[in-house]
């Protein structure tokens, strides 16, 4: 069974591009386009990852991580941040929150794909 | 033993001299006889007996006489003397003791008045050397507070207990930008000698900056400081260095540990930084946009130009790719065209003018054009007294970048300026022999990004010209005689800036900014009613009004006030204010208070002014003459502005009838009269209340004499003065 993928960004631009990379490398798609959403959908779905954006609508990033990794239902749920936000206190925040990766924007779709498929290998 | 009893024992001994020797003689005499001479002794002797007896008596009387009055003359003069010595000593030094009595006597008094005219005279040059040394810390403390005025910074000197000794008049400045009443008092409801600075700055945060001060004192760090930063009233921000005063070394005692060396009292330099503050802010946002608001938009791009390297990729797909990059790409364009502008502003914003005279400023362009430029730079007109406000260096930036242009796109080989004067305004013409300009390619110049030998600036030569307050424009010559030329119009100025006018308008002297008697000031636990009447702030005031009748519309339009502290009149803290009445003035009441009706137009409303009044006059007892009409006028607004006037009432009135209880007239000016009061700008609010305030001064010895000391004695006399007045 393909494993999925939830991307979480409100910004249409990025997740365009995206789903595109996402569904060629073989993964199973789902987007949220704001915290809220992207909360009900991993309570519904359980993704094996999220792509999360930390500067969402109704909900920041930081606060939909900080959910999912005090709900032990969710466990299994890979947290991937991706952010424009790139200052040193925000990534260990990030991390801190129970992240289990922080990239910042911009990054190269190539690491990207690598970095994914390497944490739902473990 | 007593002078007396020594007499009676001399007395005594002078009758046992006197009898003694023939009494012996008599016995021996009458011990050798025989009988029958012993009868024929008392036959011869017998009848001269009571001669002898009388003789020997007399003789003695007149002993008792001498012996009498050399005591007199000699012992009783002498003490005497003492006693008056004692009266010279103590009670009265002017006393003199009257040179009288036996020649001795009279040479112990000549030296005894010699001896107090000397001491008299060591007194009085002790006296003399007292005063020539106040005099001379008098005029180190004029020194200083003339230094102080100088100062750009402001200060704020407190006692402990945080009253205000001494302000420059920067910081006065800065305090009529916070104040919320402004143009009013200026700022004197905030700051003033003898004013809480807690009026101003939070309690707390003056208390831990203190402590940290204390601290320091107690580590013993070189130079204890603490610095804050804290909002003004109107929310200004300011930043704050509070040193502390220490005493000097003399007056503390010489074994007192550092960790004792006690404060008395702080300095404050207050910097206003909420310009800056404002300033920095937008730039941190500026730089914020340009790196973490271009991430996001740097990564969509990147992204999407990565998936373009699929070759597998869809044409619709390709294209969208291909539409988000170029949007993003616009967006990001427009993104640094608006941070680059605004920050050209911030630039703007930065320059501090300075001023400048003219032909210098021509100088430095002379020298600055012909070391950048192939061109010669004649000086062709130039009004040596014209003063301008310019930032030199964007100035020259400018007119640098215009001659660079002739240079260039017209071959022009030699330019030419000119300073001239009207009035208010500046010309400075940049003019070339030569070539035409069309006013197109001028006005190109004119807004193009300044560039130079590869360096460029933000900003264009019309930010500049904006930023001095001018113009610049090409001058067409109407008769074609001559080319045309560049014209740069500057305001003038005057080479020294007025920063206050209006302090120096009211009398001559430096301003009363300072007075270290406050030092010695203590909160005193005592109610008000028994504190002495020379140790209490006043505010004297005065109103004018547009009649006499408050219950019957009449209303304030003007309202004067000045401050008396430590018995000083502070003629530099007042409060002067026009009202607008909000209805006309009595024709008859125009010749009295002079306040045309066209005066009061746009001035506020007594909702507005009685505030700052109120925050002027807190914490004071409050003076004026005929004071209980002024304060029904202030009562009557108690209702619309909900502020209470409640503190104490003297009325110089009343206080003159009881210094003077029998004189007929006690208008102000007739007590100013007696009481040798200058009157100055009399009828004006201020200026009424100006000489309330020095008559008080002047009524407080008459009034110390009468036994009156306290406010509440002050103003249980003038009551009675009151009552008597009903009475009659």
């Amino acid at each position: 069974m393909a494993q999925r993928i939830l991307i979480a960004d409100d910004e249409e631009n990025i997740v365009i591009s995206l789903e595109f990379l996402m569904k060629r490398e073989g993964f199973e798609v789902l987007i949220a386009r704001d915290g809220e959403q992207a909360l009900e959908m991993i309570r519904a779905e359980l993704p094996d990852l999220v792509l999360l954006d930390v500067m969402m609508p109704k909900k920041s990033g930081f606060e939909v991580c900080q959910e999912i990794k005090t709900d032990p239902r969710l466990g299994t749920v890979k947290i991937l941040m991706l952010t424009a936000k790139g200052r040193e206190t925000e990534i260990a925040k990030g991390l801190a929150l129970g992240a289990d990766a922080y990239v910042t924007k911009p990054f190269s779709t190539k690491d990207l794909v690598e970095r994914i498929r390497a944490m739902l290998a473990d | 033993m007593k002078a007396e009893t020594r007499f009676r024992i001399a007395i005594v001994v002078l009758a046992l001299l006197m009898t003694g020797p023939f009494l012996v003689t008599t016995s021996v005499i009458w011990y050798r006889f025989t009988e029958a001479e012993r009868e024929a002794l008392i036959e011869l002797a017998g009848p001269w007996l009571p001669l002898g007896g009388s003789l020997t008596a007399i003789a003695f009387l007149g002993g008792v006489l001498v012996v009498r009055n050399l005591y007199r003359r000699y012992v009783r003069g002498l003490l005497q003397m003492a006693e008056n010595q004692q009266l010279m000593l103590e009670a009265n030094r002017d006393f003199r003791i009257a040179e009288t009595g036996p020649p001795e006597v009279r040479a112990v008094a000549r030296a005894t008045n010699a001896l107090a005219d000397q001491r008299d005279a060591l007194l009085s040059d002790i006296e003399a050397q007292i005063q020539r040394a106040n005099r001379s810390v008098e005029e180190e403390k004029n020194r200083l507070g003339a230094l102080m005025a100088e100062l750009t910074q402001s200060v704020v000197v407190c006692n402990l207990n945080g009253r205000i000794l001494l302000y420059n008049s920067r910081a006065r400045h800065e305090f009529r930008s916070m104040s919320n009443a402004p143009g009013m008092a200026g700022g004197g409801e905030l700051i003033g000698l003898g004013r809480s600075i807690y009026a101003v700055f939070d309690r707390n945060v003056l208390n831990h900056a203190l402590e940290t001060i204390q601290d320091g004192l107690r580590r013993e760090v070189s130079q204890p400081v603490a610095h804050f930063i804290t909002t003004g009233p109107g929310g200004q921000l300011l930043r704050v260095r509070m040193s502390p005063v220490l005493p000097s070394a003399g007056t503390e005692p010489a074994d007192a540990e550092p960790s004792e060396r006690r404060l008395t009292g702080f300095i404050l330099m207050l910097e206003n930084i909420t310009q800056d503050f404002e300033r920095e802010l937008r730039r941190d946002q500026m730089m914020h946009r340009l790196t973490e608001g271009n991430r996001a938009a740097l990564a969509n791009i990147r992204a999407a130009s990565e998936m373009l390297e699929y070759p597998d990729l869809e044409t619709d797909l390709r294209k969208r790719f291909q539409k988000l990059i170029h949007d993003e790409v616009e967006a990001m364009s427009d993104t640094l065209d608006r941070t680059a502008s605004e920050f050209a502003d911030t630039l703007k914003a930065h320059w501090p003018l300075m001023e400048m005279l003219g032909a210098d400023l021509l100088a430095a362009a002379q020298r600055h054009i012909e070391s950048r430029l192939e061109v010669t730079v004649r000086l062709a007109e130039l009004d040596e007294s014209i003063w301008v406000r310019v930032d030199s260096y964007s100035l020259l930036q400018a007119l640098l970048f215009l001659v660079s242009r002739l240079v260039e796109d017209l071959e022009v080989r030699e330019v030419s300026f000119r300073l001239t004067g009207t009035g208010r305004l500046v010309h400075l013409d940049l003019m070339w022999p030569g070539p035409e300009l069309s006013t197109g390619k001028a006005l190109s110049w004119e807004l193009a990004q300044m560039s130079l030998a590869g360096e460029s600036s933000p900003l264009t030569v019309r930010d500049v010209i904006d930023r001095h307050g001018g113009e610049i424009w090409l001058e067409q010559d109407k008769n074609g005689n001559e080319a045309s030329f560049f014209r740069l119009l500057l305001p003038a100025t005057s080479p020294r800036e007025q920063i206050e006018p209006s302090i120096f308008i009211r009398s001559e002297g430096r301003p009363e900014y300072y007075d270290f008697d406050l030092f010695k000031w203590s909160e005193r636990s005592q109610e008000l009613d028994d504190r002495l009447l020379t140790e209490l702030t006043y505010t004297v005031f005065d109103t004018e009004t547009t009649g006499l009748n408050p219950s019957e519309g009449d209303e304030i339009i003007q309202i004067g006030a000045s401050r008396i502290v430590n018995g000083k009149m502070l003629r530099f803290e007042s409060f002067e204010q026009l009202v607008d009445p909000r209805r006309s003035l009595s024709p008859e009441s125009i010749p009295i208070h002079g306040i045309q009706p066209e005066m009061l137009v746009g001035q506020p409303t007594i909702d507005k002014v009685l505030p700052a009044f109120h925050a002027f006059a807190s914490d004071t007892v409050l003076i004026g003459h005929n004071a209980a009409f002024d304060m029904r006028f202030l009562q009557m607004k108690e209702k619309l502005t909900g502020l209470v006037f409640d503190q104490p009432v003297l009325d110089t009135l009343f206080l003159a009838a009881v210094v003077h209880p029998h004189q007929d007239s006690h208008r102000l000016e007739a007590i100013a009269e007696r009481l040798n009061v200058p009157v100055v700008g009399r009828h004006t609010a201020l200026g009424d209340a100006i000489v309330t305030g020095e008559v008080f001064l002047r009524m407080l010895p008459l009034l110390a004499e009468k036994g009156i000391r306290t406010l509440r004695e002050a103003r249980e006399a003038a009551e009675q003065t009151f009552y008597a007045r009903i009475k009659y």
